[in-house]
């Protein structure tokens, strides 16, 4: 059974000129265990999609599907408090700018226990050995210093580690991570997915890793979908995907990248696409 | 045969932060002398994380802020604009785009005017000249006639930032300082954008400075690379030497860590994973 | 080509920038109208503009003549009334409604002056300050903090007895005490517009630091200011109200509304009309001009934010 399973999944905005539809029947599903990279550019709704499913959308947003079921829980049948329940303990999510994810009033240990308070109940020893345990596991140097130090003390990545240790505090199932890295350096984004992987691998997570950049995706994931405008363009597992792309758009985008230029000028995205419209018709199923 | 464009010798940026209630004042040292030549037609790359000081070494080159000592050339006159003032030619022959094609255009300001405003303060071009030089230079840049009235809002990240490019060679400079100019981008836009820079380069025998993180840019544009950390220049030289025969550990480190999107390097990840 | 090209620039040089104004302007009422209660402001605030204007037409009789049979005639619904005075009259036997009629072009006048004048002020210093920050930034905003450190009012007040009573003093003095909160405001702006890229851009273009300042950077500033403006606007009509009924405001027999109050004062308990009619006049004003300026703040502060 997947660990989360999503049929024709549409979510349309209302905004001052009309409804504006950001994801168009999408698929998904992710199996426990396993890495799910979603690539996209911007405006391709990667993002909006996982939001929908954390139910983190804001009023303005109409959310339907055939399907969204988590674990075998329908998440569409849910209360709000009961599907509360599930986010944050169940699926729990990192974003891309670690520092603004962070409330800067309290100190990342306050932060970490309060998670462990709400989904875990435990008591305040439990919690401060359970956050300690966690700050090791993600890599931070003299834990129980650094539990009482302000996120605007410490780095871009040290912050993005804080946020993976709050993610994963209450054994996640499903970890989505919205471009986690694209705020960091190249040396520290190197560590973040690294550290990401090895987390995923050791307790058996899905991962689902939303990005634009495929030197992330080739270096992550097992499999990917790739959405262009709100449609998916193609799905496919990641060797075949560089090896042998199926639609026009996959093979614009890996042509477009500076490493794979031949001679001296880049194809671009419009050099190949398109028929007039994006269509899912490049998408071989 | 080749002229050098720019050069600068041992360029050293300090900034002082005044002290606190408790706290004396400190001297960063942003730039700790970096030296460097770029001859006509070419560029140069500076790379570095956040931090490293090559958006600092920016600013000094394009005139914005000056530098602590050190000696630059432009067009093998020396400039010092911390002594004495800039003139009008030294000033147009240093132009600079910007990362975020959305802070670096006036939002109250159409694009004519943007492309306008150089020449109406530099020249005494009539406003038919500016309009019809302005109307030459978005066609130059792949944008057309019926954007000449329209508010930098009504354009995509793309778009902005081809227009920021125009606005940057409306005085013919012989330098273009290039802060991160695909960064925020998508990834066909950034190809569009680099081909556009590539196309002007050769029609105008422009020189580019052009700053960096993303090594993949780099490899595809550059002529000489300058590698920055914590203010120095650990590392400068060709292209190729540079991405060939990494000298400095911290250039291995940075090319190590940057993502192979290659099959061969899929390859081996997924099989280590499996015998994991 | 060359042959066509000058015409289709042309063609769009001309149709397009009011397109393109027409468009923000659209956009703007948009999100003007969706604040219901800034439409009615809007509409009650130009009510009273057309009254100043056609107040001669209007008002049944001059605001200064008085009918010496007619004294604290009440409204005319009222036993006692009379149909001649719609309003009643005063104490000396003035139509109160030609007088209320009057007196919105004293009230409009004074708050078109007095923020006219601190917005000019206001903006120079804050800009200067912003701009140029150092001590011409300590110097200036410890001098505003000095204004605003006094009760507005009593500074009025002191100002007022300092230059002697009257109107034209009187919008002096409300325009230095409102003055600050327009030079902080701009400083505050022009310090987070300075750091932008666009203006960097500019300055790497030659651009001087007058350009840089007026041209350049004012324009992005603008939209707080309006809505501070709205604001002040109604300010100033209170305080000048308030001065007028200390007396140290617009003389009698001026019909300037904060005067008639004061002048109707002792009359309180014999006559309510002479008092609570320039009240409810006060208070319709400033509610109206109230309602304008939170919808203004509604529909230029998001688009400061997407631009």
């Amino acid at each position: 059974m997947p660990l989360l399973e999503i049929k024709n999944l549409t979510v349309s905005f209302d905004t001052a000129a009309g409804p504006f539809m950001a994801v168009q029947g999408i698929d998904l599903s992710v199996e426990p265990r396993e890495v799910l990279a979603i690539v996209g550019e911007s405006g391709s709704g990667k993002s909006v999609a996982m939001l929908a499913v954390m139910g983190l959308l804001p009023n303005t947003a109409t959310v339907k599907a055939d399907r969204m079921a988590f674990d075998g829980v329908d998440l569409l049948k849910l209360s709000p408090s009961e599907r509360r329940k599930i986010v944050g303990k169940d699926i729990s999510m990192i974003f891309q700018e670690p520092i603004a994810s962070l409330n800067p009033c309290f100190t990342v240990g306050f932060q970490i226990e309060e998670v462990l308070r709400f989904h875990m109940g435990m008591d305040r020893a439990q919690r401060r050995a359970r956050a300690i345990e966690l700050m090791k596991l993600v890599g931070i140097a003299d834990p129980e210093e650094r539990l009482s130090s302000f996120p605007h003390q410490m780095s871009g990545g040290q912050c993005q580690r804080v946020m993976i240790a709050i993610a994963i505090a209450c054994n996640p199932k499903l970890l989505i991570a919205d471009e986690p890295t694209t705020a960091l350096d190249v040396t520290i984004q190197k560590q973040i997915l690294d550290l990401l992987v090895s987390l995923q691998a050791k307790y058996g997570m899905g991962l689902i890793m939303i990005t634009h950049n495929m030197g992330v995706v080739a270096e992550t994931a097992d499999r990917v979908i790739v959405q262009y405008k709100g449609r998916k363009m193609e799905e496919a597992d990641v060797l075949s995907l560089f090896e042998s792309p199926k639609s026009n758009y996959t093979r614009a985008l890996l042509s477009a990248l500076p490493e794979n230029a031949v001679g001296d000028r880049l194809p671009t995205v419009s050099d190949m696409l398109f028929e007039p419209a994006p269509s899912a018709a490049g998408v071989a199923s | 045969m080749s002229t050098t464009v720019l050069e600068g010798k041992n360029i050293v940026r300090d900034y002082h932060i005044g002290g606190g209630l408790f706290t004396g004042p400190r001297t960063v040292h942003a730039v700790k002398g970096v030296s460097f030549k770029v001859d006509k037609g070419k560029t140069l790359a500076i790379v570095g994380e956040s931090g490293c000081g090559k958006s600092t070494l920016a600013r000094i080159i394009t005139l914005i802020d000056p530098a602590t000592s050190g000696d630059l050339f432009i067009d093998g006159n020396k400039v010092d604009i911390a002594k004495g003032g800039l003139t009008k030619e030294m000033r147009r022959k240093v132009q600079i785009v910007f990362q975020n094609p959305y802070g670096s255009l006036n939002p109250r300001q159409k694009i004519g005017d943007v492309l306008g405003e150089p020449l109406l303060i530099n020249t005494d071009k009539s406003a038919a000249e500016r309009r019809d030089l302005a109307m030459k230079m978005l066609k130059k840049v792949g944008l057309g006639h019926e954007h000449y009235n329209r508010y930098p809002h009504m354009f995509s990240g793309g778009q902005r930032q081809r227009i920021a490019i125009a606005r940057a060679l409306m005085l013919n400079p012989s330098l273009l300082v290039l802060d991160e100019p695909v960064s925020a981008l998508d990834l066909s836009v950034q190809a569009q954008v680099l081909n556009l820079l590539a196309d002007l380069q050769d029609e105008f025998q422009l020189t580019y400075v052009f700053i960096s993180h993303d090594l993949s840019v780099v490899r595809y544009i550059a002529d000489d690379v300058m590698v920055m950390y914590f203010g120095e220049a650990v590392e400068y030289g060709s292209r190729d030497e540079v991405f060939a025969d990494p000298k400095h550990s911290y250039t291995r480190t940075l090319f190590a860590a940057t993502p192979r999107a290659d099959v061969a390097s899929i390859k081996a990840r997924l099989a280590k994973k499996k015998a994991a | 080509m060359s042959n066509e090209g000058p015409a289709t620039i042309e063609a769009a040089t001309v149709v397009k920038p009011q397109d393109a104004r027409l468009q923000m302007f659209g956009e703007f009422w948009h999100y003007f109208s969706v604040n219901k209660g800034a439409v009615i402001g809007l509409f009650v605030f130009a009510l009273l503009i057309l009254i100043a204007i056609f107040a001669p037409l209007l008002a049944p009789h001059s605001p200064d003549d008085q009918f010496r049979d007619f004294f604290l005639t009440p409204p005319a619904w009222q036993e006692g009334g009379n149909a001649q005075f719609l309003l009643g009259t005063d104490a000396v036997g003035r139509d109160m409604l030609s007088r209320l009629i009057y007196g919105s072009r004293f009230s409009l006048a004074i708050g078109f002056v007095v923020v006219t004048s601190a917005l000019i002020s206001g903006v120079i210093l804050g800009l200067l300050a912003g701009y140029c920050r150092g001590w011409v930034d300590t110097l200036i905003m410890r001098i505003m903090d000095i204004i605003l450190a006094f009760p507005s009012l009593l500074l009025a007040l002191v100002l007022v007895a300092v230059l002697g009573p009257g109107l034209v003093n009187a919008m002096i003095a409300i325009a230095f005490v409102l003055q600050p909160h327009f030079a902080r405001l701009t400083r505050a702006a022009v310090m987070a517009e300075k750091t932008r890229e666009y203006v960097v851009s500019a300055k790497v273009a030659g651009a001087s630091h007058l350009r840089l300042m007026l041209v350049t950077i004012l324009p992005n500033c603008i939209a707080p200011l309006i809505v501070q403006a709205t604001l002040s606007f109604s300010n100033a009509i209170l305080e000048a109200a308030a001065l007028g009924f200390l007396g140290m405001g617009a003389q009698p027999p001026t019909p300037e509304w904060g005067t008639m109050l004061a002048e109707a004062r002792e009359f309180i308990l014999r006559a309510w009309w002479v008092v609570t009619f320039p009240g409810l006049a006060i208070l319709i004003t400033v509610f109206a001009i109230n309602l304008i300026g939170d919808g203004l703040r509604d529909a230029l502060d998001p688009k400061l934010k997407r631009s």
